[in-house]
């Protein structure tokens, strides 16, 4: 099983780099799963992360990119309910990227 | 003598055939034998009638999971894991029903 | 937009015993990024997927049920429930985690024969 070590700690992940164990998830290895994707966490960034969390805490489920980007037009407005802002903030997907910084499993339907 | 049902009685004649052919013992429902101890099923009388005849325990841990605690008919005995176990043991001969 | 089809998912099974209520779920959330008419029907066992107060713990397996409340977000919203199953399980519309349509089986015979595409879990 692939791992990430964070603090002098070891977390096991799946191939793709996302948590086995979602109980493990904080945020320094947050910050670090971002540093690994070349993203810098803003404020912006952790609205985000935040928001999918709450999602899946709720749903159990990550949401697909379509659903996300109309629910956080829902709760943070529209001008941040776009895929253009979305895409600024994770480049290589919003769903796929923000999952992984967060700590849940990759979108349903996502490839 | 201990029988292990897992399907559910309406969409599986698992349990009926159980009835059937048995005589007497202890009957574990599991998995998704649990319905046929919940009130309201349509199950439901076939067993009342056969806990003159049986003693019926059901998996809570797997009613809990379908939302059926609350609905247990009166009489069936819940068990846990542990108990699961016990009843394995302090049987002779056990049948699951598949 | 006229290439868009009816589909139907015909939910027959009970949650958690196999993993069949999961599976459908899953090709569920997946069909509504295609933009589909959807409708979701739930006979049979099936109608136990539905049921309020799930909690998987004891059997250490995932609580699914809470995915059928996103559906709206999914802008799937054609829930159908047959009453004779309903009744058969002593269960009622108010024992269901989601708002439903509840059709006699007539009815639901009827929307089974208007759908493009039907797919059985």
């Amino acid at each position: 099983m692939p791992s990430i070590e964070v603090d002098g700690k070891t977390y096991e992940t799946d191939e793709e780099g996302y948590l086995t164990n979602l109980a493990d998830w904080n945020k320094e290895i947050a910050n670090y799963i971002a540093q690994t994707e070349n993203i810098n966490m803003t404020e912006q960034h952790w609205e985000v992360i935040n928001f999918l969390r709450e999602y899946f805490e709720e749903y159990q489920i990550a949401p697909a990119v379509r659903v996300l980007t109309k629910a956080i037009g829902k709760k943070l407005g529209p001008e941040k309910g776009n895929s253009e802002y979305l895409y600024s903030l994770f480049p290589y997907g919003p769903g796929k990227q923000a999952c992984k910084i967060g700590g849940l499993p990759k979108p349903t339907g996502c490839v | 003598m201990l029988h292990i049902i897992n399907k559910s009685p309406l969409t599986n004649s698992a349990l009926d055939s159980c009835l059937r052919v048995a005589q007497s013992g202890e009957i574990l429902l599991i998995e998704d034998a649990v319905y046929a101890a919940t009130s309201g099923n349509a199950f439901e009388g076939k067993i009342r009638e056969a806990m003159g005849r049986f003693r019926i325990y059901v998996l809570q841990p797997d009613l809990d999971a379908r939302g059926l605690a609350d609905r247990i008919i009166e009489g069936v005995l819940p068990v846990d894991y542990g108990g699961f176990v016990e009843l394995t043991t302090t049987n002779k001969t056990c049948q699951s029903w598949l | 937009m006229s290439n868009i089809k009816k589909f139907m998912f015909v939910n027959r099974k009970a949650p958690h015993g196999t993993i069949y209520a999961l599976e459908a779920l899953e090709v569920v959330l997946i069909t509504a990024a295609f933009d589909q008419d959807v409708s979701l029907v739930f006979l049979d066992d099936g109608v136990y997927q539905l049921k309020k107060g799930q909690q998987t713990k004891g059997i250490e397996t995932k609580n699914f049920s809470s995915a059928y409340r996103a559906l709206e977000g999914y802008d799937i919203e054609k829930l159908y429930v047959e009453k004779e199953s309903l009744e058969a399980r002593g269960l009622g519309e108010e024992d269901l985690l989601v708002d439903v349509t509840v059709l006699g089986r007539a009815e639901m015979g009827e929307l089974m024969d208007q759908q493009d595409v039907v797919l059985s879990f």
